[in-house]
């Protein structure tokens, strides 16, 4: 218990020191502290993931402190920890002390290093308090706190109009997502008076049966509502469509924290939540169909998106968006280990692609447009190799990380029999050809081809400093290997029995599992199917438009115009949101404004009563006249009236 | 025979007097002083009235209280007469009105 403690606390206590007392420790000490305290929490995390894989380790689940309780119900502060939450947290934690590393190097001429750092340990720690959470009380903490610290981030160059609208947007649409999240807990504890995980899924069963009403005549089963509920807040913190629209904004924050919060960790928390309430969304047949239908349809559109950006970072985001949905689509397949299996293998290709595009506007003195770059690979080496491990593990390449991972998600999807699968497998299987498309349209853009910078840019070229290649070498070593050896254990060989509920019938991974013999049967397996031809193809494809016929992208835009301006304007969610909804709610807004609060609250009430006084005291103050003799004759009256009174009745 | 009657009459016309004089006067704080120990006087009459028809002493030590507080009264309110005189060089009661709402 000690150890999880200090896991949590340590990169807490470095936020709160390189925060507050940042000035006096000056950049070097803000960064020691911070790395320091999040290496300690990786280390200390290897060592419970090592304790979890050990033959008949149990699952730890303890409680450190008793907050309140109320008509019954325990509000505490406690610590999960299976084999599935071991796993989150050495990812995080890995991630999080990669992108500290490199931040070094890509924020060194910031005024805002301390702050920087301060708020990238308080992540972690957020994070982290996620991840472990053992009831619903302390992940809504962890879930509002990373939301809070993506808010700060994305708006961390406070002085320019585009962030803050970006993480006023994140924001806005993250309530939204969180509303329901919210709903969904309160829906859990109102049937089973518990915010416990342990107590809330050991009454699984019976909240399954209960139903309820909600307008008048239709009867809705609770469970199913309380997994929608809840998966909706994971739709806004995951980027799901329709909720997806913040992601793509979420580029303007510094790249480190589009790595680490907006890539491999803070946006998997959604997928995180939903395998760890397995045990809840296995009762709801209904429930997962809308998961696997919705991360099916964001896997693909958003995939169409990225091929039309021309931001660096912005492509990667909707890459990024589209993983999301394959790992989405594979929770709704009840493939709950294959999603957190991809999990883990994009954070660590995407941390890397992130990083390696950061390393690249570092180089190129912060220009993000991938039609003014191309031709880097000779003066960027490092970067060039790790970016090309990143792309092919993207795409699942043969032998990468993610090929394992995509594949048996999207092996999984095609067996799972539930209502939307075989659209959702089709939607994947496209998806793989849009995602090698985009992936390497970027790649050749940027490394291949014609130099296309300016003048300025060409003469700072020059390949990064170490503190941003050691990290992008680290990440390209695990999102090269860590699939073939992890994919056997953690897919098939039970490693998550303990902390991932899959009813019988609806264990796809299983029946995959018949089939396994090793991941190298896995990969010739996987040679001679369907995705890895299309990501081939894909690669090919865009080798063909944007190197070997560069003019032929643009007659096709020109050619499909309707289309183009379809993807280019992201399927018009933007302008939906903000002249629909933003215009609708400022509108009603304005006309409570003008009409309930001005007109009766304030004219009305608070200056109406006051007006009120004001005219009863203009005619009272008459009978003042200041003159003795008035006053005189009042009391010599008064007095007669009350001798009157008093004698009067005899 | 001068009875308790006739007595109590020039009490009242007396009261009366002097709250005619509070009430018609607006020229002189003085004469409004004045009024006062009127009225005070016209109670004292009645006091003493009704102590020598009701063979009860208390009533004239009671008369002579009232002179006592009638006397400092008057002191106190010429003082501030001085004052006030002083101050806004009139004592016109027309002219004090600084108390009017």
């Amino acid at each position: 218990m000690a150890l999880h403690l200090a896991i949590v606390l340590a990169p807490l206590a470095a936020a709160i020191i390189a925060g507050l007392f940042g000035r006096w420790i000056g950049r070097s000490g803000a960064h020691c502290v911070t790395i320091a305290a999040v290496g300690a929490s990786f280390l200390m995390s290897v060592i419970v993931l090592l304790g979890q894989l050990e033959p008949g380790a149990l699952p730890q689940n303890e409680t450190v402190y008793t907050w309140l309780v109320t008509d019954g119900v325990r509000m505490e502060i406690g610590f999960l920890v299976d084999r599935l939450t071991a796993l989150m947290m050495c990812v995080v934690t890995f991630v999080s002390l990669m992108v500290h590393v490199y931040t070094i190097g890509y924020m060194h001429e910031d005024p805002g290093y301390q702050r920087f750092f301060s708020y990238i340990s308080l992540f972690t720690f957020a994070m982290l308090m996620l991840v472990m959470a053992n009831n619903f009380l302390q992940l809504f903490f962890g879930w509002e706190a990373v939301g809070l610290v993506s808010y700060l981030l994305i708006g961390f160059w406070y002085t320019r109009p585009t962030a803050i609208f970006a993480n006023m947007k994140a924001f806005l649409v993250n309530r939204v997502g969180d509303f329901g999240f919210l709903l969904g807990i309160a829906l859990l504890l109102a049937s089973s008076g518990s915010l416990d995980y342990a107590t809330v899924f050991a009454k699984a069963p019976q909240i399954a049966q209960q139903t309820m009403e909600i307008a008048p005549g239709t009867t809705w089963s609770v469970m199913t509502l309380a997994c929608i509920l809840l998966f909706v807040g994971a739709m806004g913190k995951s980027a799901q469509m329709p909720l997806h629209v913040w992601l793509p904004d979420s580029m303007e924050g510094p790249t480190p924290i589009s790595a680490l919060i907006h890539a491999a960790t803070m946006v998997t928390a959604g997928v995180f939540m939903v395998a760890r309430m397995s045990p809840l969304f296995e009762y709801s047949e209904t429930a997962l169909s809308v998961v696997l239908v919705v991360g099916a349809t964001t896997a693909l559109l958003t995939g169409f998106i990225g091929v039309v950006q021309h931001d660096i970072k912005r492509v990667v985001a909707y890459s990024t968006l589209s993983q999301l949905g394959y790992m989405t689509a594979a929770l709704g397949a009840s493939a709950y280990a294959a999603g957190i299996f991809h999990l883990m293998t994009h954070a660590f290709f995407k941390a890397l692609l992130f990083l390696a595009a950061g390393s690249v506007i570092v180089a190129l003195h912060h220009e993000q447009d991938i039609r003014r770059m191309g031709g880097l690979r000779k003066h960027l080496p490092v970067t060039y190799w790790t970016s090309l491990v990143g792309s092919l593990a993207l795409i699942g390449f043969p032998g990468f990380a993610g090929f394992f991972s995509k594949d048996a998600l999207i092996e999984a999807v095609e067996l799972a029999g539930r209502a939307g699968a075989s659209y959702a497998s089709f939607c994947l299987i496209a998806g793989v050809f849009v995602t090698a498309l985009y992936s390497f349209r970027m790649f050749f853009l940027v490394f291949h081809g014609k130099e296309r910078l300016d003048e300025d840019a060409r003469h700072h070229l020059h390949e990064s400093p170490l503190v941003i290649t050691v990290p992008l070498v680290l990440l390209a070593i695990p999102s090269l290997v860590i699939g073939w050896p992890t994919i056997g254990a953690t897919l098939f060989a039970g490693y998550f029995d303990a902390a991932i509920f899959v009813m019988p019938g609806n264990d796809v991974l299983a029946r995959l599992g018949s089939d396994f013999h090793g991941a190298g049967g896995f990969l010739l397996h996987g040679l001679t199917g369907l995705p890895v031809l299309l990501s081939v193809a894909g690669v090919a494809a865009a080798w063909y438009l944007y190197l070997y016929r560069p003019a032929v992208p643009e007659a096709i835009a020109t050619r499909v115009a309707v289309l183009h301006r379809l993807l280019v304007n992201k399927y018009y969610f933007d302008d939906f949101n903000e002249k629909v909804l933003a215009r609708g709610a400022r509108l009603t807004g304005g006309a409570l404004w003008r009409f309930g609060d001005v007109a009766v609250i304030d004219g009305a009430l608070v200056n109406g009563s006051a007006r009120l006084v004001a005219w009863a005291a203009a005619i009272v103050r008459l009978s003042q006249s200041g003159y003795l003799y008035h006053y005189a004759f009042a009391m010599i009256i008064g007095l007669a009236l009350l001798v009157y009174w008093t004698l009067g009745g005899v | 025979m001068i009875g308790l009657t006739h007595y109590l009459v020039l009490s009242a016309v007396l009261f009366s007097i002097a709250v005619a004089g509070i009430f018609i006067n607006r020229k002189n704080v003085i004469l409004l002083l004045m009024c006062i120990e009127l009225l005070l006087l016209a109670v004292n009459f009645n006091f003493v009235a009704f102590s020598r028809f009701l063979d009860d002493p208390a009533g004239q030590v009671f008369v002579f209280f009232i002179l006592t507080v009638a006397a400092a009264e008057s002191a106190i309110g010429l003082a501030i007469l001085v004052v006030l005189f002083r101050t806004r060089r009139s004592i016109n009661v027309q002219e004090l009105d600084v108390l009017r709402g």
